[in-house]
């Protein structure tokens, strides 16, 4: 009970600091809105993509882009923003003082993943709503697709940011953090579909991104915001969301090992 | 079996790095109440022991009871207990003093009003102040803030007033002296003699990993250490004179002078003068055994 009371306060305590920082929310909360809007704008004149052969029908590259989008805002939210966040605190002292308190490594967490989930939340709403209205981006209007868009979301943050805490423990100091981590998420992207067409990849370049999460997490995204029309490109033909939860799941359980197994307070002394 | 009042017991405790002891063989007892200052030059392993102590590091060597508790097995009730003021600092600024305290009251059981500790730190004016914002020696009094906090029955500070300006330090010392009057127990490490004359009830000399003379302050180096000096000048040489009588000796040299005597000067070591000639002549004897 405690637990979750303190967890619950470092959730504030988190979104506090979070929106506080200048450089981070411009990086990891706006970075998918003004991706979203680069691509939008710099293909606003080409041809619509999957066009019938007489014209019609057809999505623009904002439609296009924006599951790789949300997936993209999925990923840093947890994994670039809680793996540079936490090796920082590790490096500055933060960890070590709050390891000297009673509060337990649990709520710490509580308040990290709170603060994302919630972030992102209000990330993929600000996302949703320039799509919508600034590039005109029809959005879903089944119950059954805003499920998946849910389900997917929920499980793919929690995931990213278990990874990301898993993370924290490879950079040496806090310095090289972003060194460490922002390479990782960048070749991510390029290969999992969120900034070239997954389909147009080679095969064996797919197989490899399929080992990681955000391919999966783009893949259930573009379930939810492309036409049925798109499925059949895809690897298999078809959606297959029961894969996508499956490899979320497993790196869900390797995140969770990991950071059972690396977390410490402080570095442990040789 | 004796009825021991130790918060802290350590007995031949050890810390070795890759084959070095850079604690060797310290034992000392910290009772209920009182203020023990460890001192030492820097690299003595003072921070060591201290942070085997809080729970941070694990000893190779000896046995430690915090609290009667072993510090490597110590959970969350035994560390709400305990009050830790690190000798670093630095970290996110972005909360003002007030949310900080605010947020870190609510780990503990039983902490103290956030507005009691503030006006006791003198932060109370900066209180909307982003800690980012703050001066060094005004961060250094919020580590302090949120080292008592939690209204610890032992507290741990480890060179607390290191870039203080000599205000801040005397009232820092008041605010002690409030702790203790509390019966805060108190592990102080400080690199200011006068701190720990003013302080602590007891002192630890660690050098090279040893510790090298325990006692009261009044104690610490021997009586030999405090005997007074007596300085004068005569025919342009300085001279000096220790002895147990100075003001006797004082007459003689204004009877035989027949009138004022040149540069008199009676002084009785301070524990820095005490502590220097620790340091000083157990850095010769170490060159001597190399």
């Amino acid at each position: 009970m405690r637990t979750l009371a303190l967890g619950a306060s470092r959730i504030r305590y988190e979104l506090r600091v979070y929106f506080r920082q200048g450089d981070s929310v411009f990086f990891t909360f706006l970075f998918p809105i003004l991706m979203l809007s680069v691509f939008a704008v710099a293909f606003s004149t080409s041809p619509k993509l999957g066009a019938a052969p007489d014209g019609s029908g057809g999505i623009t590259f904002a439609a296009f882009y924006l599951p790789g989008m949300v997936a993209a805002g999925m990923l840093l939210s947890g994994v670039q923003n809680l793996g540079v966040d936490i090796a920082g605190e590790k490096g500055d002292g933060t960890l070590k003082r709050l390891g000297g308190t009673p509060l337990p490594v649990f709520s710490y967490f509580m308040g990290k993943i709170g603060m994302v989930l919630v972030s992102s939340v209000l990330q993929v709403t600000l996302l949703l709503l320039v799509a919508r209205f600034a590039f005109d981006v029809a959005l879903p209007n089944e119950a059954g697709k805003w499920l998946t868009f849910a389900w997917v979301f929920l499980f793919g943050v929690i995931t990213s940011c278990v990874l990301g805490i898993a993370l924290s423990a490879l950079p040496r100091t806090g310095k090289s953090a972003t060194a460490v981590v922002i390479p990782i998420v960048l070749l991510l992207q390029f290969i999992s579909g969120v900034y070239l067409n997954f389909a147009q990849l080679p095969g064996w370049l797919q197989n490899v991104a399929s080992i990681f999460p955000l391919k999966w997490m783009a893949q259930g995204m573009r379930s939810v915001f492309l036409p049925a029309s798109f499925e059949s490109v895809e690897p298999g033909g078809a959606w297959n969301l029961g894969a996508v939860a499956l490899v979320m799941g497993l790196w869900l359980v390797v995140g969770l090992i990991l950071c059972k197994m690396t977390f410490r307070w402080i570095r442990k002394d040789t | 079996m004796t009825i021991s009042t130790a918060l802290v017991q350590v007995r031949e405790l050890e810390k070795s790095y890759g084959g070095v002891n850079v604690v060797d063989g310290v034992s000392f007892d910290i009772h209920e109440g009182e203020t023990f200052a460890l001192l030492g030059p820097n690299g003595a392993g003072k921070s060591t022991t201290i942070e085997i102590l809080e729970g941070y590091r694990d000893r190779s060597g000896g046995d430690v009871s915090v609290l009667g508790v072993d510090p490597h097995h110590g959970d969350l009730d035994w560390k709400a207990q305990l009050g830790i003021v690190l000798q670093s600092t630095g970290e996110s600024g972005n909360v003002t003093v007030f949310e900080q305290l605010t947020h870190f009251a609510n780990y503990y059981p039983n902490p103290r009003k956030v507005g009691d500790v503030m006006e006791a730190v003198g932060l109370t004016e900066r209180a909307k102040t982003r800690i980012g914002k703050l001066s060094g020696g005004q961060r250094r009094r919020v580590d302090v803030a949120l080292g008592i906090i939690g209204r610890p029955r032992l507290l741990f500070l480890d060179e607390p007033t290191t870039g203080f300006d000599p205000e801040a330090r005397h009232q820092f010392w008041g605010l002690i002296n409030q702790l203790k009057d509390e019966g805060t127990t108190i592990l102080l490490t400080t690199h200011y003699l006068d701190e720990a004359a003013t302080l602590a009830d007891r002192a630890g000399v660690i050098m090279g990993g040893k510790l090298v003379d325990i006692g009261t302050v009044e104690e610490i180096g021997g009586t030999n250490a405090r005997v007074p000096l007596v300085r004068w000048r005569e025919s342009g040489v300085v001279k000096e004179v220790r002895t147990q009588e100075p003001a006797a000796l004082a007459a003689r040299l204004y009877a035989a002078a027949g009138r004022e005597v040149d540069g008199l000067e009676i002084t009785r070591p301070s524990l820095e003068d005490i502590y220097l000639q620790l340091v000083g002549s157990n850095a010769t004897t170490q060159v001597e055994d190399a």
